[in-house]
């Protein structure tokens, strides 16, 4: 597993696409939505953790998807498959890749957020870390098995996100409610119901798509 | 007594209902080497991808080394190699990255000298260290046999695999193609170049249509004969098989 | 096989078409108006067991779609399409009768409590399954890509339905939320209900068993078209 985390981080290295598309997708997604919701204005409290993960995911949908382009030029996938490699094992892989992905983009993002929006920078910050971290996860195990099979279809761009979003929504709920709590003050202790969601939906979707993910794999 | 490198029973494989391989038994003993003729859509590349277990039977069975050829067996692969129309290789990496993580994958001993041996083998030496994208075909196409033999193989599938090639590159081929052999490896080729084909293999096979119709040792006297008979089978008016 | 295809959509619609006409009577004519909510109320009639019913066909969908997995045959893959476009239906149904009944009661269109957004996100899977297998490259990609989807809809519904809930509850609510049962006191409305709910179960049968035909017959005639081609001569 660790050598095709190592081959995707490789040829990201080498093209810089995953990267580049989830940093500008996820600047672009900020710059409208500061448009749509004014961070200036007094609601920038309520809008702030929304916009924060509406950008998350919008770039997030692309950069996964990207991930799995790579494996169709020249067929790879099949050539991955030739291994003798648990199937599983290359999904993780992927999980693992698009979470390191997205959190590298965020590390970019996540600051510009904070200018834009004018948050205080206190501890309440550091607490959005691994509410991020778990959403990111959760959304990366559902992404990975649904971006190996829209990948192969014919509206690939569409398909992606027709299947994803809605799967999704309990990582968005999720993600919303405890960055707004964190970011009004409270500890992390106030939002463990929310992490349990997280959690449980991350640990739940990894065991789904490791079991699972063959069949979105083989012909 | 060892077990058969390929061992096929009633292999049926179809594609969204239309039948690719109907019924088709066959046995290859370790070492031995196949050519695989036949018509456009007889079903070579698909009995070539059921024994790389790229494909799973729709019905009957397959096994490679004994074992059976499902996903639930990683272990079968490492003794096969598959060579097909695409390469299988990332265009971002250069052949050597490329080889090294397939080397990795396949848990070659002693991954650096073994690619390098296999890159000087192809011939490749020169161009080890530029992306695959700015390789040409046939320098993509040595890398992609470097990739089908870095694992030393006991089975080589290779599907069409003089197809495009200028006569460097065929030199090559042959030549691994003998060091395979020698080292003990089964080979199975399908080719529309009956002399290529028999000139590495002394058994031969037509495949039509879903179906086995001949298999047969051919000695070099038997060629003619042997290319008459491919011929009429092309030839026929497409009929469903007895 | 032709008797058997008869003989199962006669049975079904001869109990689906009885009781749904018997459940229409009763929820126009028989049944009381409600003291609270008035004519609109019974729109809650249709709009439960339909609800009830779209649920029951999208866990038929996830069984059809793992047992297809497991065992490979087309008449799991059949019977997951099927379910999913017969659950499609019930599930518009729900999504456009909610809000007119909604209206009057509340004001409101939409109401964001946890059972109806749960059916609208229910409504986009059962959408993404059947556009994924529209667009999905040949049909056993598109039958086993459906399947994954199946499943892994199914494991997330429950979640999600969770997340809406917690979502709702947390916020003091805008609107009660109780969407029907608090009144029931009446014994008619009880038996209306339930002669609804079995006119809904029937006609979810009915429906299922004629679209399932309907994917059979047309698998069947693709058999026989390919061994036409082939023992008459290829296209090409």
């Amino acid at each position: 597993m660790l050598a095709l985390l190592w081959k995707d981080l490789q040829i990201e290295f080498r093209t810089k696409e995953t990267l580049a598309s989830l940093l500008m997708l996820g600047l672009l997604t900020l710059l409208i939505l500061s448009f749509a919701f004014d961070p200036m204005s007094e609601l920038r409290g309520e809008a702030a953790p929304a916009v924060l993960w509406v950008a998350l995911i919008f770039a997030g949908v692309l950069g996964i998807n990207r991930s799995f382009l790579t494996e169709r030029e020249n067929e790879c996938l099949q050539g991955v498959l030739l291994c003798p490699v648990d199937r599983g094992s290359i999904y993780l892989a992927k999980v693992v890749g698009n979470v390191i992905f997205m959190v590298t983009a965020q590390l970019i993002v996540g600051p510009i957020f904070v200018f834009f929006f004018n948050l205080p920078l206190s501890w309440a910050l550091a607490r959005l870390i691994p509410i991020v971290l778990l959403g990111l996860i959760g959304f990366a195990a559902v992404g990975s098995l649904f971006a190996a099979i829209s990948v192969r279809t014919r509206a690939r761009e569409v398909m992606l996100p027709l299947l994803l979003l809605p799967m999704v929504v309990p990582v968005l709920i999720g993600g919303v409610k405890a960055s707004a709590r964190v970011l009004a003050g409270k500890a992390l202790g106030d939002v463990s119901q929310w992490l349990n969601l997280l959690l449980g939906f991350d640990a739940l979707f990894l065991v789904v798509g490791w079991l699972v993910f063959e069949y979105a794999v083989e012909e | 007594m060892a077990a058969a490198a390929i061992e096929t029973r009633g292999l049926t494989r179809n594609f969204g209902g239309v039948p690719a391989l109907r019924g088709v038994d066959f046995t290859l003993a370790p070492g031995e080497a196949v050519a695989l003729f036949g018509p456009n859509g007889a079903g070579k590349s698909t009995l070539l991808r059921l024994c790389a277990t790229l494909l799973r039977p729709s019905s009957g069975s397959v096994k490679i080394f004994g074992a059976d050829g499902g996903s639930g067996n990683p272990q079968v692969r490492r003794r096969t190699g598959f060579l097909s129309h695409q390469s299988f290789l990332y265009p971002d990496l250069t052949p050597m990255e490329n080889l090294s993580f397939y080397a990795r994958m396949f848990g070659v001993a002693d991954p650096p000298h073994r690619v390098h041996d296999v890159i000087e083998q192809v011939g490749l030496v020169g161009w080890a260290n530029r992306p695959v994208r700015t390789l040409s075909r046939g320098l993509e196409q040595r890398c992609a046999l470097a990739r089908a033999l870095l694992h030393e193989p006991d089975l080589l599938l290779l599907d069409e695999p003089f197809t495009g090639l200028d006569v460097n590159a065929s030199a090559i081929l042959r030549a691994v193609l003998d060091t395979a052999h020698r080292r003990g490896a089964a080979l199975v080729m399908t080719t529309h170049d009956v002399a290529q084909g028999l000139a590495s293999c002394r058994r031969a096979v037509i495949l039509a249509r879903g179906k086995l119709v001949w298999d047969g040792a051919v000695a070099s006297e038997a060629r003619d004969e042997f290319e008459r008979r491919l011929l009429a089978v092309m030839q026929q008016p497409p009929r469903a098989a007895a | 096989m032709a008797m058997a295809s008869r003989w199962g959509d006669w049975v079904l619609g001869a109990v689906a078409g009885p009781t749904m006409l018997a459940a229409i009577y009763m929820v126009f004519v028989y049944v009381p108006t409600d003291s609270a909510q008035g004519i609109v109320q019974r729109i809650f009639y249709f709009h439960v067991p339909a609800a009830i019913m779209t649920f029951v066909a999208f866990g038929l969908v996830a069984l059809a779609s793992a047992m297809f997995l497991w065992r490979g045959t087309r008449f799991w893959d059949r019977l997951a399409h099927s379910a999913a476009e017969v659950g499609m239906l019930f599930c518009t149904l729900v999504l456009v009768t909610g809000p007119i009944w909604a209206r009057p009661i509340w004001g409101t269109w939409w109401t964001w409590d946890a059972r109806l957004t749960t059916t609208l996100i229910l409504w986009l899977i059962y959408a993404a399954y059947l556009m994924l297998r529209e667009f999905a490259g040949n049909a056993d990609q598109a039958a086993r890509y459906a399947a994954v989807l199946g499943i892994v809809g199914s494991v997330d519904i429950p979640i999600i339905n969770r997340a809406v809930y917690w979502w709702r509850t947390i916020h003091p609510a805008v609107l009660v939320t109780r969407e029907g049962g608090s009144g029931l006191g009446d014994p008619r409305m009880q038996a209306t209900l339930l002669v609804s709910f079995v006119a809904f179960a029937a006609l979810l049968f009915w429906l299922l068993w004629v679209r399932n035909e309907s994917a059979r017959l047309h698998d069947e005639i693709e058999r026989l078209h390919q061994r036409l081609i082939v023992e008459h001569g290829h296209s090409r």
